[in-house]
């Protein structure tokens, strides 16, 4: 631990943010390299780009510590960077080293090293509920033995002690476990307010206050369990929450990595200059070269852009944007340089907006949540009024101080809100683990709420019921000599149509020997010469056969594109392609019309491809050629039908739906906009999910509203019993626990039981 | 009962290593890259710096 701490000291405020997890104690993830270099050096910390196993960390790692005076390099897969110590004794910037991530074939991006602050919250809230956690299960294991001994074999002196004990275990656990509601509760009331936080924070201490009391007049009636078992369980719930937000932010952070830094600029009189992207202001006129990345958003103004987009629709084949298209900030431009004015810049930004609404998503509350909180503000002086109201009874009617204030207290044990607050977390949490273990995401906090209401579900084509990658049409009379040539060629792209012409070849059994001395010709082909004769596969155009390719007659249903080879003067080979339907969309959308759900297909493709995609998939409600707009037009249609629309996309074309849809869902091979339109996202290759989503979506608001009737039942009993003194504390704090488990296992079970409505 | 002089200090104390060994894991950041720790155990040698540069490796 000193090792650790050394360097942090040491550093300060230079230390760069490594990774929203790990910041507050950024040399850590070096430490293991060595922890001196941390001390004396440096530190970088970069977004990479595609970095997904292994293999890329490994590589990674070697990349950087190849170039001279990196002293360590350490990749955190699971938030996608990279932390470099750097030798304080070379002035470097970080330019070396993101081009020796570039050479091996990985695009990277330094983060700032600002808000190195904001981290140390989350790992504070960890380190209380393990002491809670301890002190729990310790005060419980003495309580349990106090609890079976009482009025049997127990002598009285041991039992005192074993009080005596469990104050010292619980008094400091409740001091340092509780901070987070003391703290927020004092703000509430200075504020004038009153939150949930009050009547927990009162319980707990005057709980801890009156066993302590007790436990000097060595009374039976202690209850230190109750107090940090309380703060326990709550102490959960919000580290649950704070760890999907800070998922969330790092996730937002990597994302606006991927804006370029500098931008070419042209001048009025024809000069070019290159400036920092942050300078750019709307109406520059920009260039963009062949490969970089769109620094802004904008226009196109000569030129004709081949852009990748997969980091904003998903969409693996490049979409060619014509004189006065739209350009994407952080989308790549694979063709010729192109000529552009910006249109919005920064923060204005669609990559921006995304970022912005992908910190936000998680911050949102559910509906039950925002509920709760709102029955706090007049369950919490309900509950003061209640346990003040018996305690002046008491008084009244003749009793000492000393029973009246256990009745008040066993009142204020009862009515915690305990397993109310719990009823629907807990829920979630499973509903949420149960889903995420089935590879789907729920990224809404009240998603599984919206979605159990949903009675319409709108479908889009590529991408949702097709898989979105394209595939040789089988079948197709395309020799298997001709495929090995092809795939000799094609195995040194990365274009989609090349990896399908590869994987066909590989399915045939083919050996692929990529070819040497291949040019690649962005938004054409790919070029070789092979036995003395050029050997070209690409486009009609590249392969200089319009003519041919009209004459041929490329149209069939279900066809995608095309890709020719030619060699020399032979007759070229046209390769064609499909984009195959999920293995099981037919089942999948049998059942959910079985289950009692309107299914719809909505597509922005041709009207013939769309046709044969329904029949095969058995929907009978269809539209093809939907633009954006319309699919927005026609979700709103349905709402006015009164219908709650389920939305399920994965295309840029397909956000504003997502967005505006009841509830949506998105495969995690969506286009990142989309994803983070949409409240759950999916992995895989089946369309399945959809069918578990909905159904533990309903079972989660049952299981939710059961809870609720638990908790409120077991008050509506147990609140009378305590006033009129019948209910000890010791038995409130048993029945408080016992409600609360009651829940939990509520919500559990869920998580475990087997439904009806899921395949 | 004086069995329960020394057995529940060793609970306790059993309890705190727990405690602690939990302390000590979340400080030195044992559980910031699940994924990344899952892979780096089938790695055999470390990668170490300054042998060079090893541009294009793929």
């Amino acid at each position: 631990m000193a090792q650790a701490l050394g360097p942090q000291l040491e550093l300060g405020s230079l230390e760069p943010r490594k990774s929203v997890s790990d910041q507050k104690m950024a040399p850590r993830g070096v430490a293991s390299v060595d922890p001196l270099a941390a001390a004396v050096g440096r530190q970088f910390t970069f977004v990479v780009e595609n970095m997904r196993c292994g293999g890329c960390m490994r590589k990674v790692e070697t990349a950087l510590l190849g170039v001279a005076g990196t002293m360590s390099a350490r990749v955190n897969l699971s938030t996608g960077r990279v932390g470099i110590v750097v030798d304080r004794s070379i002035k470097a910037n970080s330019e070396p080293y993101i081009e020796a991530l570039k050479s091996a074939g990985f695009t990277a991006r330094e983060l700032p090293s600002d808000e190195a602050v904001s981290n140390s919250l989350d790992e504070d809230l960890e380190r209380r509920l393990a002491v809670a956690g301890f002190a729990t299960m310790n005060i419980m294991l003495l309580s349990v033995a106090v609890w079976s001994g009482a009025g049997g074999d127990m002598e009285k002196s041991l039992q005192t002690a074993l009080h005596w004990l469990s104050a010292v275990i619980a008094i400091p656990a409740v001091a340092y476990a509780g901070v987070p509601f003391f703290a927020s509760a004092l703000a509430a009331i200075r504020a004038r307010r009153i939150n949930m936080d009050v009547p927990i924070s009162l319980g707990v201490l005057l709980a801890t206050g009156m066993s302590l009391y007790q436990t000097t007049q060595v009374s039976e009636q202690v209850y230190f369990d109750a107090a940090v078992s309380l703060l326990f369980f709550l102490l959960i719930g919000r580290v649950l929450d704070q760890k999907m937000r800070r998922q969330a932010k790092s996730a937002a952070e990597n994302f606006l990595g991927l804006l370029s830094p500098a931008t070419t600029i042209v001048h009025s009189d024809g000069a070019t200059e290159r400036i920092a992207t942050s300078a750019v202001r709307p109406g520059m006129a920009l260039i963009i070269a062949a490969g970089e990345r769109v620094p802004v958003d904008a226009k196109v103004t000569r030129g004709r852009a081949e852009i990748d987009e997969a980091l904003l629709t998903g969409e693996t084949v490049p979409r060619q944007v014509l004189e006065g298209g739209s350009l994407y900030a952080g989308t790549i431009n694979l063709g010729g340089p192109v000529e552009a004015v910006a249109t919005a810049v920064e923060d204005n930004t669609l990559l921006a907006e995304i970022a912005r609404l992908m910190q936000t998503a998680e911050q949102a509350r559910g509906r039950y949540v925002r509920l709760a909180d709102r029955a706090a503000r007049l369950y919490a002086p309900a509950v003061h009024i209640l346990g003040l109201a018996t305690f002046i009874g008491w008084m009244w009617v003749g009793y000492t101080w000393e029973p009246a204030l256990t009745a008040a207290i066993a009142v204020l044990i009862v009515t915690c809100p305990c397993a109310l607050a719990l009823a629907v977390p807990a829920v979630q949490v499973a509903a949420i683990g149960r889903l995420f273990k089935r590879g789907i995401v729920v990224k809404a906090p009240d998603g599984l709420e919206r979605l159990s209401e949903v009675d319409t579900i709108v479908l889009d084509k590529t991408g949702t019921l097709t898989l979105g990658e394209p595939e040789l049409v089988p079948g197709d009379d395309v020799s298997d000599d001709v495929l090995a040539k092809a795939a000799a060629l094609a195995a040194n792209s990365r274009h989609p149509y090349a990896r399908a012409v590869v994987k066909a070849a590989y399915a045939r059994g083919l050996t692929v020997v990529p070819v040497a001395g291949v040019e690649e010709i962005a938004g054409s082909g790919l070029r070789a010469s092979l036995d003395g004769s050029e050997v070209k596969l690409g486009s009609p155009a590249f392969c200089d056969l319009a003519a041919l390719a009209n004459e041929t007659g490329t149209g069939g249903a279900g066809e995608e594109a095309s890709l020719w080879l030619r060699h020399g003067h032979a007759r070229p080979t046209a390769f064609r392609f499909i984009d195959p339907l999920r293995s099981d969309a037919s089942t999948v959308v049998a059942r959910l019309i079985q289950l009692g759900y309107a299914v719809e297909l909505l597509s922005g493709d041709r009207t013939a491809i769309v046709a044969a995609t329904a029949k095969a998939s058995g929907i009978t409600q269809w539209r093809a050629e939907v633009r954006p707009d319309e699919k927005t037009h026609r979700l709103d249609e349905l709402k006015a039908e009164g219908r709650k629309v389920l939305m399920v996309g994965d295309g840029l074309n397909d956000a504003p739906a997502l967005a505006s849809a009841h509830a949506s869902i998105a495969p995690a091979t969506a286009a990142d906009i989309s994803q983070t339109a949409s409240d759950v996202i999916f992995q895989g290759s089946k369309l399945s999910p959809l069918i578990e989503t909905l159904a533990v979506a309903k079972a989660s608001q049952r299981a939710a509203l059961g809870n609720f009737a638990i908790s409120i039942g077991y008050n509506v009993i147990f609140v009378p019993l305590a006033v009129m003194g019948i209910v000890t504390p010791i038995i409130a704090a048993i029945a408080m626990s016992l409600s609360s488990i009651t829940v939990t296992a509520n919500a559990i079970w869920l998580g475990h039981k087997r439904l009806k409505d899921a395949t | 009962m004086t069995a329960l002089a020394w057995l529940i200090p060793a609970a306790l104390a059993l309890g705190a290593l727990g405690l602690v060994a939990f302390m000590w894991a979340l400080r030195t950041g044992q559980y910031d890259d699940l994924d990344g720790a899952a892979w780096r155990a089938l790695d055999d040698d470390p990668v170490s710096p300054k042998k060079g540069p090893r541009d294009g490796e793929q």
